[in-house]
């Protein structure tokens, strides 16, 4: 459909045809007809656009201010300059919580995005029962972070859980997932994979076959194996699916805040030694546990900024990982 | 607070120009290896489900045992009265349904009539309205939470439904996938052709956008029901227990000191059911919606 150019305005013009420019008495009706035409496009982005600046667009800059304030929940604001900050940047619980957000993040970002990109491969093959797959692939995305969350933490369990069972089977013994450091974070990490790796290979089958077939065909023959048609056709071709599901795992993982919640009974210190306490869960536990609104609004900012030094450094990185050395495209 | 997350963005992302996708005859058949891995990886995402049938239908020190039970038994309905009695379960699952339905219905509306805007029609502003829409989607909705609580504790919304539904009417995925929906199934010598006939704007809208964006709408609006159903982080902090979400009760149950983990695992299933069972009964449609926006190029 690549009508969608300036001209076609003009040709409507003509088509609609009862009206020319040069005629100037219009009548009303056929004024109003115009009017609405014109007026019509900004009704209907309207509510988009003024519910956007009531409950995105506003609270977005009013954060920036809240930071600058002592701000607890039932008490006016104080105005307080950079002290939030200050305090901030001389916490412990920060430089912890930001830790742990960066290695659950890898840890549960690297795994999932790796296996959706061979599973995706694996549902590309044709199949019988491939519907079924890709429907099974998906179910964990309709669970909630609440339930799946609940499940695992009892799957996780160091005396009954199913996991430590499994566990004894090779001679290992009972790990205290919950209260160990990195075997919290690693559970933290196996409930975002379980919840969104099917859905990220649904992204990267859809990209996959889009892929022209051509190309294959044509590395097939020039004699290229398996391995290097992924990964000189395949993975440049993904280029873009790739770039867009690294930014909104990097996203994502910077919000981790239901899983650490809910794996530690719904306590928001993330662990007795803050083993999992996440940035989202600190701001939570400032705000709402602690009613300390503007060290809230400050988390939520320093975040923000951390948010996106790291979309650009990891599309950087995905950037250079995908690229084509011999340029097939 | 946004019911969308930005990850449904990744949805419709690859719409940069690419060559048209081929239909693929005789594309390569799954090897027995692939089927394994396959079968392997479907049990591991499918076998928590059953895990919960079977944690919800046992009483407490049946699931204590070592090694744990993997057969259901016969205590589910009294685990779940017990759900029942521990957290308004029955509120929280009207609250949810209501919640969910305004929102889906509103978000459906809203995002055809701006979708269908940006994709079809002509405008002053349109290239940088667009822009700004899109760009809303890679702002992490946690950043505006404490000002979202201040407005609505100023409209005196905080522990109620409200809260929950207003910054949700709308959201910029859902414009988006509706656009691309338009731009490709709308053609439009349709719209010309309605003009030339008189039809206002609003009368083509009514008699031709909105039967051709039908399939569209079936989509978004499932996928908007499932992310407002499960929707987390906000509803957790502007509602009440006394008045909660699906979601919300779950947290509460899950926040004892000692949680009966029974009770935990029957109010997930009561409360994870509705979607589950909308999604095996939809999920081929769902999957290919998802799927859609990805490959249409």
């Amino acid at each position: 459909m690549a009508v969608d150019t300036p001209p076609r305005a003009s040709r409507t013009d003509v088509a609609v045809g009862h009206a020319p420019r040069s005629e100037p008495p219009l009548g009303l009706r056929s004024r109003l007809f115009r009017l609405e035409a014109k007026a019509a496009p900004y009704l209907y982005i309207s509510p988009f656009f003024l519910l956007f600046v009531a409950f995105g667009l506003f609270p977005l800059v009013w954060t920036a201010w809240i930071s600058l304030n002592d701000f607890k929940l039932g008490t006016p604001m104080v105005f307080v300059g950079l002290e939030n900050y200050r305090w901030l940047f001389a916490s412990p619980e920060f430089y912890n919580s930001l830790w742990r957000t960066i290695t659950i993040g890898i840890l549960s970002t690297v795994p999932q995005l790796m296996l959706a990109l061979g599973l995706a491969h694996l549902l590309n093959y044709q199949m019988v029962v491939r519907n079924f797959f890709r429907i099974s692939m998906l179910m964990p995305y309709a669970t909630s972070v609440a339930a799946s969350t609940l499940v695992f933490a009892q799957l996780f369990g160091r005396d009954n859980g199913f996991f430590n069972w499994v566990l004894s089977w090779v001679g290992i013994d009972a790990v205290d997932w919950r209260n160990g450091d990195l075997t919290a974070q690693i559970a933290i990490a196996v409930i975002v994979t379980w919840r969104w790796t099917g859905y990220n290979a649904l992204i990267y089958l859809a990209g996959m076959q889009s892929i022209s077939q051509d190309l294959y065909e044509a590395a097939a023959l020039d004699g290229a194996s398996k391995w290097q048609q992924f990964r000189h056709v395949t993975l440049p071709g993904l280029r873009p699916t790739i770039l867009f599901t690294v930014v909104v795992s990097t996203i994502g993982a910077t919000q981790l805040f239901g899983e650490p919640l809910l794996f530690g009974n719904g306590q928001a210190n993330g662990g007795a030694l803050g083993q999992y306490q996440t940035l989202g869960l600190f701001m939570y536990q400032q705000g709402w546990d602690y009613f300390e609104l503007g060290r809230a609004a400050t988390i939520a900012w320093v975040t923000f900024v951390l948010v996106v030094g790291l979309v650009l450094l990891n599309t950087g990185i995905a950037r250079w990982r995908t690229r084509d050395r011999k340029a097939v495209r | 607070m946004t019911t969308m997350t930005v990850r449904d963005a990744a949805a419709v992302s690859p719409l940069t120009p690419r060559p048209r996708r081929r239909r693929r005859r005789g594309g390569d058949h799954a090897g027995p290896v692939a089927y394994v891995l396959l079968v392997v990886t479907s049990f591991l995402f499918l076998a928590p489900f059953y895990y919960m049938i079977v944690a919800a239908s046992r009483p407490m020190s049946e699931m204590n045992q070592f090694p744990p039970p993997l057969t259901p038994g016969g205590g589910l309905w009294r685990n779940i009265l017990s759900a029942w009695d521990a957290q308004p379960l029955g509120l929280a699952i009207w609250n949810s349904l209501l919640v969910s339905s305004i929102i889906t219905v509103a978000t459906v509306l809203f995002c055809t009539l701006s979708g269908y805007a940006f994709a079809k029609q002509q405008f002053a502003g349109k290239k940088a309205l667009f822009a700004v829409t899109v760009g809303t989607m890679m702002i992490p909705p946690t950043l505006g939470i404490v000002p979202l609580y201040q407005v609505m504790a100023a409209l005196d919304l905080t522990g109620k439904l409200s809260a929950v539904v207003l910054p949700s009417l709308v959201t910029a995925f859902g414009v988006f996938f509706m656009r691309q929906y338009l731009i490709q199934t709308l053609p439009d010598e349709l719209i010309e052709a309605a003009r030339v006939d008189g039809a206002t704007s609003l009368r083509t809208v009514w008699s031709i956008v909105l039967p051709i964006a039908r399939p569209g709408m079936a989509v978004l609006a499932m996928l908007t029901f499932m992310a407002a159903w499960n929707d987390f982080f906000w509803p957790v902090i502007a509602l009440v227990s006394s008045n909660p979400t699906v979601q919300v009760a779950l947290k509460n149950l899950g926040s004892g000191y000692v949680p009966d983990q029974a009770i935990i695992m029957a109010g997930t299933l009561v409360g994870t059911l509705p979607v589950v069972v909308v999604f095996v009964l939809l999920g081929r449609q769902i999957v290919s919606g998802i799927m859609a926006g990805a490959v249409k190029g």
